[in-house]
């Protein structure tokens, strides 16, 4: 009874999980319509109430990381939540945002220039209930920063995205989720001319509870589309290649 | 409340000065001279030197004849006013309402400001010792209106208190001078042997003004109270203004905190009443050597909530240095503005750019690094891309425009577009490939030119043609080229931004 065993083994898995120490979320899980890639999560749904990582080392990278995480922002702040966008050197531009469905009116920046202030502005905002999500653009990140970042988050239920580019060797931290954005070629359909949806290489290189994975994500008709034609999933084992943290 | 002034007059304001600091001066005789007209003329002579037939106006080398020892220094320009302004501005111990009353003068408005003391006279004793212990020659008087306050500090008895309605009485006796008129009205009045104001007061007033002009009457009756003569305070007096003046000098942060807390409860209290919350507010601490430190803080909403607003505050209370000690606190709320009156929502409010999390959040982080380091973007009717988007003004802004999305925009634009060399084919398709910092970059698919001109009533200049390009790696750029082709100028290709 392969569906019985299935069953089984979800509902120990789920029992297991509060054992570990992950607490669901309170309320209706956040749908973020990522298809395939939310069953790498725990318990299927994406991890709200933690800090993910997009780690890159170009600058191609963080626009690609902006632009994925603008489509989860978008779900995020569908009801009408506040994003705080907080760097350095900022060089978003806000209509870049609409494409991805995420509104631009709803997202405050604050810049500033020392790193100690960032964090303090990026802790300061986690530690706000009712924000919907919170972007840093944080270079360096100690693993004590990083713990406090997370501890704030369990407070409040925030979401935190913290983008971290130009960095050769990520080093350990307490961030949830880690993430790896590359570009791919976008396929025009018959062979049209000109440039076609955007589609991307989304490497989940850490998830606490979860199991880690790299998918092709395409961004069309205002959703996201996992890309089906490549069955091969690939299942990085994340501890063996960067060393969890946890 | 019935009006009581205050008139301090300096009687060597200048000569005062320069003795606190150079003691040695205060034992000789010695002038102030400035150059005029080629000769040096006495701008202030000190006690000793006036005791001496020395008197301002007087040529040095006249000065110097009657007395072989004096020591002459030069007169530093403006500097009666600047004393007036430092000592006003240190007399708001005293009273709000302080004003200068040039040349050398201070006019206080006490009404209601005396019984803090115990009374007038206690007040004017406490004014008169700080004052003369510092080193000023004063002579001061209290009196019901601004013209018989300054008329008995300088003709009357030093350091008289005029009952209320008393005032009257004291003219009488006093020269025409004491009216504060112009040096040619007096000089006429003498002539005509009016010695005293008593000895023309009950004339008829047509007469005197025929005689004497509009200025005696008017200066008569503001003397007497019948004109009311209002003076202009150094510092306005916001309308929601709380004072704390302490019994001793404060010297600890934990002192300075509850003087904050104190001061905060009176003003909110007093704004929830009216429904008002604070936009601004400034927390001034005045020091015993007269120094005042404040700390300013702005809030993104109207707000009355007292721990809110001392958090504000808490985060600079450190700049604050009491050196020898603080003796009285004010806070000022320069700007108000009406609170909505919401129903707390039980289980908890909505999401969104009204929640009061999050303003307070603003108010936090703009209070300790500047409210200019927070930005929000609204859409700009314009197509060209560094003006498409404009900064909302405030968390309520919303837009009068709507955001474009025909068209992609790319997800990071760059603050200055940067060269790049390219190989195109002429006259309008996209680049075949581009060098971006040293990189090269194969163009596999393009879409465009999207061309967008200036706006010719901004700025002048060329258009540019824009291409969303993908190279071989599938990395996204938004290209432009400005302008046409013109003969072989360099650098016609700009990168501007990264698509997702």
């Amino acid at each position: 009874m392969p569906i019985h065993k299935k069953e089984i083994i979800s509902q120990l898995q789920r029992d297991i999980l509060p054992l570990q120490g992950f607490k669901q979320p309170a309320g209706t899980p956040t749908r973020i319509g990522l298809g395939a890639v939310e069953e790498a999560f725990p318990n299927g749904c994406f991890p709200t109430g933690a800090i993910h990582e997009f780690i890159g080392t170009q600058p191609e990278h963080a626009a690609v990381s902006a632009g994925f995480m603008a489509g989860i922002l978008a779900s995020l702040m569908k009801s009408g939540g506040v994003c705080v966008w907080v760097s350095s050197s900022r060089a978003l531009f806000p209509p870049g945002l609409k494409t991805f469905g995420a509104n631009p009116e709803q997202v405050i920046f604050i810049d500033l220039q020392k790193e100690k202030d960032l964090l303090w502005a990026m802790e300061e905002a986690l530690k706000c209930e009712g924000l919907a999500a919170v972007v840093g653009e944080i270079q360096d990140l100690g693993f004590t920063a990083s713990r406090r970042l997370q501890l704030a988050v369990e407070h409040s239920r925030v979401t935190g995205f913290l983008l971290r580019f130009g960095q050769r060797k990520p080093t350990a931290n307490a961030c949830v989720a880690r993430w790896r954005i590359t570009t791919l070629p976008s396929v025009q359909e018959d062979g049209l001319p000109g440039v076609g949806f955007p589609r991307w290489n989304v490497e989940l290189l850490k998830i606490r509870n979860g199991k880690a994975g790299s998918w092709q994500v395409q961004w069309s008709a205002g959703g996201f589309q996992v890309i089906q034609e490549e069955k091969e999933t690939i299942w990085l084992n994340a501890s063996s290649q960067y060393g969890s943290a946890i | 409340m019935a009006k009581r002034f205050l008139s301090i007059w300096f009687r060597h304001l200048t000569t005062d000065w320069f003795t606190m600091r150079q003691p040695n001066l205060g034992t000789q005789p010695f002038v102030l001279a400035a150059l005029s007209h080629g000769r040096k003329v006495i701008t202030a002579a000190n006690a000793l030197a006036q005791q001496q037939g020395v008197s301002p106006y007087m040529a040095v080398a006249d000065a110097r004849a009657l007395l072989p020892g004096l020591q002459v220094m030069d007169d530093v320009p403006g500097l009666p006013l600047q004393l007036l302004h430092t000592l006003g501005g240190r007399c708001v111990l005293y009273t709000p309402i302080t004003a200068i009353d040039p040349p050398d003068g201070l006019m206080l408005d006490i009404t209601g400001c005396a019984h803090l003391w115990g009374g007038e006279q206690p007040y004017l004793t406490e004014l008169v010792t700080r004052l003369t212990n510092k080193g000023y020659h004063i002579s001061t008087s209290i009196a019901d209106t601004v013209g018989a306050a300054w008329a008995t500090a300088r003709f009357g008895q030093p350091g008289a208190v005029l009952p209320p309605g008393a005032h009257l009485q004291a003219l009488l006796s006093m020269p025409p001078a004491a009216l504060r008129l112009p040096a040619a009205t007096c000089l006429r009045l003498q002539k005509l042997g009016l010695l005293n104001i008593g000895s023309f007061i009950g004339m008829p007033r047509n007469v005197l003004r025929r005689r004497f002009g509009e200025e005696l009457l008017l200066r008569l009756n503001q003397a007497l109270g019948i004109v009311e003569e209002a003076i202009t305070p150094l510092q306005q007096v916001e309308a929601y203004h709380e004072r704390l003046p302490c019994l001793e000098p404060i010297l600890t942060r934990t002192g300075i905190e509850i003087a904050l807390q104190r001061l905060l409860e009176a003003i909110c209290i007093r704004l929830q009443k009216e429904g008002k919350g604070i936009r601004q507010a400034i927390f001034k601490a005045h020091r015993l050597d007269g120094c005042v430190e404040q700390i300013t803080i702005g809030t993104n909403r109207a707000t009355h909530n007292i721990q809110h607003l001392f958090k504000l505050f808490d985060i600079h209370i450190a700049s604050i240095e009491p050196a020898a000690g603080i003796e009285l606190f004010i806070l000022d709320a320069p700007q108000v503005e009406e609170v909505p009156t919401l129903q707390e929502s039980l289980w908890g409010s909505t999401p969104g750019l009204q929640q009061q999390a999050l303003s307070d959040l603003l108010d936090r982080i703009g209070g300790k690094f500047g409210a200019d380091k927070i930005y929000r973007y609204l859409p700009n009717e314009h197509h060209w891309p560094e003006r498409s988007i404009k900064q909302a003004t405030s968390l309520g802004d919303k837009a009068d425009a709507t955001w474009q999305s025909a068209i992609p925009r790319p997800v990071q634009l760059m603050h200055q577009p940067e060269p790049i060399e390219v190989t195109a084919p002429i006259p309008d398709y996209p680049p075949m490939l581009f060098r971006h910092k040293g990189q090269l970059h194969k163009i596999s698919k393009a879409d465009g030119p999207e061309r967008i001109e200036r706006e010719w009533w901004l700025e002048e200049g060329p258009h540019r043609d824009y291409y969303h390009v993908e190279d071989t790696n599938g990395q996204r750029y938004w290209l432009f080229r400005s302008g046409h082709y013109t003969g072989n100028k360099p650098h016609q290709w700009f990168i501007h931004g990264y698509f997702a």
